[in-house]
């Protein structure tokens, strides 16, 4: 998450800046099968030098997508523009667009060496030039002196550092990212994410990923557009999404939720008021769009952001009572499953401040849960 | 884990129950099966023909001599004719035998690579449904009877054939051609019946090719025919080798075929063994024609591979 929010600034936000021009522009596209739509009317920017992802589970489509960027698949209809030009119906092998495949796919009848070199041959670079760049592609993914080494002699961290610097030696405008740390392990996912974002930082190459990792999408992109059902449901930056969901598709997707099924009881210019059976007392909300009166809401509030305790808070609006019925101990965190009054189970995440022994609340513990206004959102749909 | 294996083993005239532990087991099981079958039914008859190749020709049931002969003085003679041998090289005839056939079989390889591979590839890249039916035509060759294969290609081809006759009525030709009794025919008569040998080993690996390494190949600016020759034929190559092994191994020997379609100057090595057989009834000569040819395809092979390995 720490590294969520250094991505953001490094960009000076360019997709906020209304003069920004954008560097690939995807225009309505549409794929169809015979009988399938993958893809439906997708329409989004991406900024030069953004880490751009597309976060969903999987046949959302986004797979899809990225082959369609990649030249891979032909659209059914829309259009694709690259720093201004038109690339839609240029094949891959003219596109200036390199994919990393989720499977790597090195070749392996050819050295590391050869591997990388192979994009830079087919532009007919001298042996020179292509030697100074693999050296350079190598020295960038640390696996100078691995030239001569065929893939099957790698390990799936290196086969991965490799692929990349196959994507990376051609300097194209863009990269696209296939599910690339996937058939690592987790410990090596998590280093190689950081040293992903360095790498792309270093060369300035607009990176576009597909995953299906939140995790992933939220530490590397300055930008993740959430897919589902062939279309984007909801783009921003990590922290946006996660924080105002504009749906309860994209609330329940990002991490965990609590969801509350109410309606708009008081409307004011800062906050609204929800009344819902599920919750004892009414619950206010500040982020919330002009809402009108009656009208039928999701009160959503992270489980990191309720609070608990055993004595009855000192608040008017957004308290609850109920019984813990589970913890589930992560070492760092606990999480609390409680039951309301109402039958309603929440969830709620406490930092494991004491040992377990020490803990404050226990089973069976009758506690109040509280949160403040601005940590609640409404959601519409 | 280990695993053990039971094992008796007869010492001093009692059996013992013995354990023993060996570390790949179930290996040494697996292996024996492919070997007693290859010791039965291929080392035995195989010696049995080297036996007979230092025999030396008679008038009798079995026509030759035996090599091993124990006398009523306990000697045991082995008499080792070497003459089948020395003739291989002195004569012309089974010289030229040899370069006729190794020279229809490479010829007969080359071609079928050149025709089952675009097949193949073909196959390849055809949608699933129309894969099946081109697969079954293709193994359709195999349930027809060869000989009825190369009888129609007889007729087709003869003088009054079907070929001829197409090309006098397009005015092609003024007169009609004899292609029965060339090299071509007999060429064109082993590409067909091996041509499956070629396609199948061939489709199988072009199946197996992760489609991906194409893409990668396109992605990095690699244009479709440049892929095809540094990606795909580089990555189907195991399919090629077998291929082109199976067909070379199954038209050395190829017998029928130039006898149908071959003059009388397409002599073979399968002719000659034919010949020397039941014609001659020298079965030491035939023997010795075997054990030639064999050494003379397998030592290219084996130095190959221990040179390739080291």
């Amino acid at each position: 998450m720490a590294l969520a929010s250094q991505t953001i600034k490094r960009n000076m936000d360019a997709w906020q800046d209304i003069n920004a021009e954008p560097y690939i522009q995807v225009e309505g596209i549409t794929k169809s099968y015979d009988d399938v739509t993958p893809v439906k009317d997708i329409s989004f920017s991406v900024y030069k030098g953004e880490f751009f992802s597309l976060l969903g589970s999987s046949g959302c489509g986004k797979t899809t997508l990225l082959r369609i960027l990649a030249g891979f698949e032909k659209p059914t209809s829309g259009k694709i523009l690259i720093d201004g030009v038109d690339i839609t119906n240029l094949p891959a092998y003219k596109r200036p667009v390199n994919m990393m495949f989720q499977s790597y796919a090195l070749f392996p009848h050819m050295t590391v060496y050869q591997n990388i070199a192979f994009g830079l041959k087919q532009e007919r670079q001298s042996k020179n030039i292509i030697a100074e760049r693999v050296r350079e592609m190598l020295n960038l993914v640390q696996l100078s002196g691995y030239e001569d080494r065929k893939p099957e002699q790698l390990s799936g961290g290196q086969k991965q550092r490799v692929a990349l610097a196959r994507t990376l030696a051609k300097r194209p405008k863009l990269i696209l990212l296939d599910e690339p740390l996937t058939a690592l392990d987790k410990r090596l996912r998590e280093e190689t994410q950081f040293e992903l974002v360095n790498i792309q930082e270093k060369v300035g190459i607009t990176f576009i990923l597909v995953t299906h990792d939140q995790e992933e999408a939220m530490t590397m992109s300055t930008r993740m557009a959430i897919m589902d059902g062939g279309k984007i449901r909801q783009v921003g930056v990590p922290h946006d999404v996660y924080e105002f969901p504009n749906s309860r598709y994209v609330a329940q997707f990002i991490g965990s939720i609590n969801l509350f099924d109410g309606i708009v009881v008081e409307q004011e210019a800062d906050h609204v008021l929800i009344e819902t059976h599920e919750i004892d007392c009414r619950c206010q909300a500040t982020h919330a769009g002009a809402l009108p009166l009656g009208s039928n809401v999701t009160l959503a509030i992270r489980p990191e952001k309720i609070m608990i305790s055993l004595a009855k808070p000192d608040y008017q609006y957004n308290w609850t009572r109920g019984v813990i019925q589970e913890i589930a101990y992560l070492g760092d965190v606990s999480i609390y499953y409680i039951k309301l009054d109402s039958g309603k189970m929440v969830m709620a995440t406490l930092p494991n401040l004491l040992r377990l022994a020490d803990r404050t609340f226990q089973w069976e513990d009758t506690v109040y849960l509280f949160w403040r206004s601005e940590n609640s959102s409404v959601l519409t749909s | 884990m280990k695993l053990k294996s039971l094992a008796f083993i007869i010492t001093g005239g009692k059996r013992k129950f013995i354990e023993m532990t060996r570390p790949h087991d179930s290996k040494f099981w697996m292996g024996i099966i492919p070997t007693v079958w290859i010791i039965f039914f291929f080392m035995f008859p195989l010696f049995i023909v080297f036996k007979i190749s230092f025999s030396e020709s008679i008038f009798a049931i079995p026509p030759f001599t035996e090599i091993f002969n124990f006398t009523k003085e306990h000697i045991l003679e082995i008499k080792l004719n070497f003459k089948n041998y020395i003739s291989i090289f002195r004569d012309s005839y089974y010289l030229s035998a040899f370069t006729n056939s190794l020279y229809l079989s490479i010829v007969t390889t080359i071609l079928c690579f050149f025709v089952g591979f675009p097949m193949a590839y073909g196959i390849h890249r055809v949608s699933d449904r129309l894969k099946t039916v081109l697969l079954l035509l293709v193994s359709l060759s195999f349930w027809t009877s060869f000989l009825v294969r190369i009888y129609s290609w007889m007729s087709l081809l003869s003088v009054n054939g079907a070929i001829n006759s197409i090309l006098l009525k397009l005015g092609l030709i003024s007169a009609p051609i004899q292609f029965i009794g060339t090299y071509y025919a007999v060429c064109l008569g082993m590409i067909f019946c091996y041509l499956p040998f070629m396609i199948f080993p061939v489709y199988a690996v072009l199946e197996k090719v992760d489609k991906s390494y194409i893409e990668v190949a396109y992605d990095l600016g690699c244009r479709p025919t440049k892929t095809f020759w540094t990606v795909t034929i580089p990555l189907s190559s195991s399919g090629i080798i077998t291929g082109s092994v199976l067909v070379f191994s199954a038209s050395i020997g190829e017998f029928v075929i130039p006898e149908l379609l071959g003059g009388a100057d397409a002599v073979t090595f399968g002719r000659v063994l034919w010949i020397e057989f039941f014609s001659n009834l020298d079965w030491t000569m035939a023997c010795s024609l075997s054990i030639g040819m064999m050494l003379f395809i397998i030592l290219p092979i084996f130095i190959f591979q221990k040179r390739t390995r080291s």
